[in-house]
């Protein structure tokens, strides 16, 4: 069978797979939305009720039509883009590097006790401690915020990539030394493929921080992005504007983390994972 | 064809795996190896295979010397190794992806049909039994064509049932293929079941005590008096040296017996 032939039928059982799972896949993706609809509605029918102060904790309603009228306006745009765009580039900065500087010490002993032991030493530093710094260095504008996204990033990201390198089995790698792989195809056909479930895991847990840092960083000092609607929201007491831009983070972290699973499973199909079901 | 000619290792920590090692296999025999845990026999396998280097002395395929993996040499591991990213079409291909496409598809296609798994083509490893696993490791090592199979305990971790049909499995890739094959195992049966030659190997440091040549016509009856004999004679030659090894006594090396 030529390889073009191996991927139609791959493709063909995995679209019928699909198929017979989506009616129950479709219900299942609801199910995920039960406890926080049912939270939602209890929390409006108790400010309703005046069981609770609506005040200080206004109830779903009004969250929701303050994001309205947040997006009626534009604005609700302009800060979901400007703090989306700070997270996007600060996570990008960070993944690279962390992915060249962890490649490099899994890669080789030198430069990974060289680096490994300062970085380890950096890691244990809050990075929040680092805010003040990057001000005085970099300004309160987009460059320290990005940067200080970048090193939030980083570290999950530096150690899957290495810890993902050195837990490759040798046993694996002889398989590809008895075929006489040069060391590009050796890379390329095992290491590669080996460390890819670990790396995105890590991937995935950079970009709960980055999300997490574009806080710290819009709190330092911002016009626009999410961050600022919580400091303002703070500043005029609008707490209902605090929780529609929570609410907006919840989403944000929600779908990005998503599309970064649903763009890695289809190289990750093969995985012999643990899934319960039912 | 392969010689190991007087191959001694020591690995770094100072362990002897292999002293004074000598054997020669001629073209097209199945040899099998024999001896208990940890006499040197994995140790043996992975240096013929370029694996690892000898500490002194050297080994041979047809005058040239082996210092890294060949490609007449093919090693299946003890446990099947198979890449779980892979389909089970793709783990046979992967030694053949310097060849054209469609040479690949029928050299796989081939290889698959014999170990009779063609209709397991397109499974992830991961949806295989361990005996399914282990033939297509055995497809994977044969499909390039060696001249040259070594075999590491291929069966060992099996039930006795797939066990004996994997041996035959593999008397039916020998006939079809003709390769040279170096069986390493503790199983007697198939060592005299399997074999035209076997070696029984002593630990400490590995060495070869013994070495018979059986003679016995294929097809052969697992159960017929002539493999009987046969293993009667290399479990003497074990338990012999087994003996010699509690006694301390040091016994002749590679005499026939
Ligand atoms: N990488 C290594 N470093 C140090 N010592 C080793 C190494 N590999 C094997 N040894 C030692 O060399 C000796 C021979 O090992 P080897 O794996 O060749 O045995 P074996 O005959 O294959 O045993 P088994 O039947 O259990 O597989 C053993 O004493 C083992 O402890
Ligand atoms: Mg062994």
């Amino acid at each position: 069978m030529t390889a073009i032939e191996t991927n139609i039928a791959e493709e063909k059982a995995r679209i019928a797979g699909a198929e017979k799972r989506l009616p129950q896949r479709r219900l299942r993706f609801l199910l995920g939305f039960v406890l926080p609809v049912v939270f939602a509605l209890a929390w409006e029918a108790a400010v309703r009720f005046g069981l609770v102060q609506g005040r200080l904790m206004p109830p779903p309603s009004r969250i929701f039509a303050t994001l309205y009228q947040l997006a009626l306006s534009g604005e609700l745009l302009l800060h979901i883009s400007v703090t989306t765009a700070r997270v996007a580039a600060g996570f990008a900065l960070g993944v690279v590097t962390a992915t060249l500087i962890g490649a490099l010490a899994g890669a080789s002993k030198l430069a990974r006790d060289l680096v490994d032991p300062a970085l380890q030493g950096l890691r244990a530093v809050p990075s929040i401690a680092w805010v003040p710094l990057f001000i005085l260095w970099f300004g309160i504008y987009e460059q320290s915020k990005i940067i200080l996204i970048a090193v939030g990033c980083f570290f999950p990201v530096y150690l899957g990539m290495l810890g993902a390198i050195l837990s490759v089995d040798r046993k694996t790698v002889e398989v590809g030394r008895i075929f006489r792989l040069s060391t590009p195809a050796l890379v390329r056909r095992i290491l590669l493929p080996a460390i890819l479930p670990a790396y995105v895991v890590s991937l995935r847990a950079g970009l709960g921080l980055g999300w997490m840092f574009v806080v710290a960083a819009e709190f330092m000092g911002a016009s626009e992005g999410l961050g600022y609607l919580l400091v303002d929201g703070q500043q005029l007491g609008k707490p209902e504007q605090i929780l529609a831009a929570i609410f907006v983070f919840a989403v944000l972290g929600k779908i990005t983390d998503g599309l970064l699973v649903v763009a890695s499973a289809p190289l990750l199909t093969w995985q012999d994972a643990f899934a319960p079901r039912g | 064809m392969l010689s190991i000619e007087s191959v001694d290792k020591t690995y770094p920590n100072g362990t002897e795996a292999l002293a004074r090692a000598n054997l020669g296999v001629k073209e097209g025999e199945i040899v099998a190896v024999v001896g208990g845990s940890g006499c040197g026999k994995s140790t043996l396998l992975r240096l013929a295979a370029g694996l690892d280097r000898t500490s002194r002395g050297r080994i041979r395929l047809d005058g040239e010397t082996i210092e890294a993996p060949h490609p007449e040499v093919g090693l299946v591991f003890q446990e099947p190794r198979l890449l779980p990213w892979l389909t089970v079409a793709q783990n046979i291909g992967f030694g053949l992806s310097d060849r054209p496409r469609e040479e690949r598809a029928r050299l796989v296609r081939e290889v698959l049909e014999r170990v009779g798994l063609a209709d397991y083509a397109e499974r992830w490893p991961r949806e295989l039994s361990g005996g399914q696993a282990q033939r297509v490791a055995i497809a994977r090592a044969l499909a390039p064509r060696p001249k040259v199979l070594l075999l590491d305990e291929p069966f060992s971790s099996l039930d006795a049932f797939t066990r004996a049909s994997l041996q035959e499995h593999l008397l039916d890739l020998w006939e079809a293929f003709r390769p040279t094959l170096v069986l390493v195992t503790h199983d007697v049966e198939e060592a005299a079941f399997l074999a035209d030659r076997v070696l029984v190997m002593r630990p400490r440091p590995g060495r070869f005590i013994a070495e018979f040549e059986l003679g016995i016509t294929r097809p052969r009856d697992r159960y017929g008096s002539a493999v009987e004999s046969a293993k009667r004679k290399i479990l003497r030659a074990l338990d012999l040296s087994l003996r010699g090894q509690r006694e301390g006594e040091e016994l002749a090396p590679a005499a026939a017996i």
